[in-house]
């Protein structure tokens, strides 16, 4: 049997309320499919799962917070569901509450813990629970699809007279999520990625001793590659500069591996792949990173389609687990914001954030002479616990190199 | 006293027609050769060709005849000889009968009784073999009776000659041959539900051809401990809710089995009634059983496969206690 857990979502992600469940009980998932919805500060996350198998379990229900616990259990393909799952047998209901001659069916004990799934009560079972002062949440239920059952809430609260009563479970309130406004629901969402990215950068600040270093790169090569490659697409097809420097970052954080990973307790690992955090701000403030995968294996067509695909995920406020949790190195491009340099925030536990100004004409001198030529201001601000400046200047003098050789990118 | 509930029928009309020389039979086949289901057997002999009409085959005619004949002072009764071909006089039933009393604001009444065998299960094929109850339930003027029992082949039969207003009256194929031991058969009310069986656990709610087989399924049920209770709808227009509800406070479980079409059914009715009125005392979804969404098939393994049976109805409430039976 597998335990699927919550994946982290990123270093703010302290919480996110499980939104929806795409599979249930029986389901075969497949490696990658997308099997909930979780609700984060920043977006409503489509969470994939990374295992194929048979979905046994449910074990968090809609409207439930979690964070690195399990979520689900699954059975491997082959593999026979055990003899554990609490099953009543069926029992015609005694519908009177006052009938303790009934005979006692093998009932599960009340859980403590979050049931299987999503919480289904009967109606009557609700009323009853109410009147009798039974709490649904410590039931399990026996009913159609495992919904509590009239006969599970009288059943509980003819135990709970021989028992004495204990102190309720330290629940979480869950929020729900159907009683607000959509319109509630962003604003409360742009107060709590204030707090999540407030956390976050306080963290980066604390812990990480960050070091700078900026370089102005000439842009006149690559810009005259890109148009005559334009030249020959739709515009929808075409590629923006933008898509060269992600390509540049992503091939050099493979030359530099240190500069492509996560600074944990036990010290720096390096990451197998190039995924690219995109920092991509949001139209109602706030900004999200996710992460373009396997950058330095993808063409540049590629990458165009996946940028585009990306901002318009994040501004719509849906963005998949492994976006959220794999980056390995940040871009941050605030070009079209105007601004000449960007020296960014390392967003931890990664260790190193690659930033772009704007590409504009400015005086330059090559080979002794004065020109005009677009250039761009490139700055890397790294982790000194993990590289030094002098491998900080060789990774940046790599992307400048990459990037006067379109061709190869 | 055996008897059936084609004899049932033929009684009623034969004791309407003795007690009020007003009553009169038409349709197809009721005279010379008896009616389709031998139901007016002899009647031709008895109350002679004036008051036993065979009429030609010609549905919007007969029916608009016994609604004409109603509202000039007869009290008809119109035997239409399958569901189906009521459909050719359905302007005459919802268009005509239906509204003529609120059209003359209440000068004119029709009191016509039209009675048309209904349901599958002999072979008749998707032509003949309709249930479309809800058809006529659907429509505010005329009352719908279903008579599931001997008893109320007689006794809804003869309370209804004595509306003043159209009465539409389902007599399923599968029935006529039901016999009973029957005290003595006498007018039945024509506006309440029944309780078939009682039971604690769940509420089995048929009507028509069914209710033998919602019996049959509570028989079963009660061997594995599940004790089911039985309402007969009889009149499915207009519903009786308070038999109903009465029931669901009791059980907190239903299962709606009907021989229509799932899609817009009684069925379909009966369960947002229930769900409006007494959705607080459920524990469980409702069911519902129904004939598949197919044309009725003529092949006799496939016709039945398409109908409610039963084996449908024990597997739906076992569904409603959290087994899977599959």
């Amino acid at each position: 049997m597998i335990e699927f857990t919550m994946p982290a979502l990123g270093a703010d992600m302290d919480e996110g309320m499980l939104n929806e469940w795409m599979v249930k009980p029986g389901d075969t998932v497949t490696r990658g499919q997308i099997v909930a919805v979780v609700e984060t500060t920043k977006a409503a996350v489509e969470i994939e799962c990374w295992h194929d198998g048979v979905v046994r379990e449910l074990l968090v229900p809609v409207g439930q917070t979690a964070v690195g616990t399990p979520l689900a259990t699954l059975l491997e393909p082959g593999e026979q569901p055990g003899p554990s799952l609490p099953k009543d047998q069926p029992v015609a209901a005694d519908t009177l509450p006052a009938a303790p001659t009934s005979a006692p069916a093998p009932h599960p004990t009340p859980l403590a813990a979050p049931i299987g799934h999503r919480l289904w009560v009967s109606p009557v079972a609700r009323r009853a629970a109410a009147s009798l002062g039974v709490d649904l949440k410590t039931l399990s239920g026996t009913g159609p699809q495992g919904a509590v059952t009239l006969h599970d809430v009288e059943h509980a609260a003819a135990t709970a007279h021989h028992e004495k009563p204990k102190p309720p479970p330290p629940h979480q309130q869950p929020v729900s999520a159907e009683s607000k406004s959509a319109a509630e629901k962003a604003r409360e969402r742009g107060t709590a990625m204030r707090v999540s990215i407030a956390a976050a950068m306080s963290r980066s600040k604390r812990e990480i001793p960050h070091y700078y270093l900026a370089d102005e790169i000439i842009l006149d090569t690559a810009l005259n590659w890109l148009t005559e490659q334009n030249a020959g697409r739709s515009i929808t097809e075409r590629i923006l500069p933008a898509v060269l420097q992600l390509k540049a970052v992503g091939l050099a954080a493979r030359k530099f591996p240190e500069f492509n990973g996560f600074w944990r307790d036990e010290g720096f690992a390096p990451a197998s792949g190039q995924h690219v955090g995109v920092a991509i701000s949001l139209r109602g403030g706030g900004l999200v990173a996710p992460a373009i995968h396997d950058v330095s294996e993808k063409t540049l067509t590629e990458l165009m389609a996946d940028l585009t695909d990306l901002v318009a995920r994040a501004r719509a406020g849906s963005l998949r687990s492994s976006e959220m949790s794999d980056p390995t190195i940040t871009l941050t491009n605030l070009g079209d914001k105007g601004v000449d340099s960007v020296f960014g925030v390392i967003y931890p536990p990664q260790v190193a954030i690659v930033g772009f100004g704007k590409p504009a004409q400015r005086v330059v001198v090559v080979d002794g002479g004065i020109r005009v030529a677009t250039t761009v201001h490139a700055s890397l601000a790294a982790d000194h616990r993990a590289s030094d400046g002098a491998r900080g200047a060789l990774f940046l003098a790599e992307i400048n190199r990459l990037l006067q050789q379109p061709r190869d990118l | 006293m055996k008897t059936n509930y084609r004899s049932a029928v033929h009684d009623a009309i034969a004791d309407a027609m003795r007690a009020d020389e007003r009553v009169v039979l038409l349709g197809e086949d009721v005279g010379r050769y008896g009616g389709t289901y031998a139901v007016s057997k002899g009647m031709l002999e008895e109350f002679g060709p004036e008051r036993i009409r065979d009429t030609p085959i010609s549905e919007l005619g007969f029916v608009g005849i016994g609604v004409g004949a109603a509202l000039n002072g007869l009290r008809p009764i119109v035997e239409v000889m399958t569901v189906n071909f009521s459909l050719l006089a359905l302007d005459q039933i919802v268009n005509t009968a239906s509204a003529m009393r609120h059209m003359s604001n209440g000068q004119f009444s029709v009191p016509v009784v039209i009675r048309m065998a209904t349901g599958a299960g002999r072979q008749l094929a998707a032509q003949h073999s309709h249930s479309l109850e809800n058809w006529y339930a659907h429509i505010p003027g005329i009352t719908v009776l279903a008579p599931a029992t001997v008893a109320d082949a007689y006794g809804m039969l003869r309370t209804a000659m004595a509306d003043p207003d159209p009465v539409v009256i389902f007599e399923h194929v599968g029935l006529y041959n039901l016999s009973a031991d029957v005290e003595e058969l006498v007018p039945t009310d024509i506006s309440t539900a029944a309780v078939r069986r009682t039971g604690a656990d769940v509420t089995l709610i048929a009507y028509g051809g069914c209710i033998p087989k919602a019996l049959d399924a509570a028989e079963r049920l009660a061997a594995a401990g599940i004790d089911c209770e039985v309402i007969d709808l009889r009149v499915l227009r207009p519903l009786d809710d308070a038999t109903i509800m009465a029931s669901v406070r009791k059980t907190h479980r239903v299962v709606v089995v009907d021989e229509a079409w799932q899609t817009g059914s009684l069925a379909a009715e009966v369960s947002a009634r229930i769900v409006e009125q007494a959705f607080y005392e459920l524990d469980a979804p409702i069911a519902r059983v129904c004939t598949v969404e197919v044309p009725i098939p003529y092949a006799k393994h496939l016709e039945q496969a398409a109908l409610p049976q039963p084996e449908k109805i024990v597997a739906a409430v076992h569904g409603l206690f959290g087994d899977d039976p599959r």
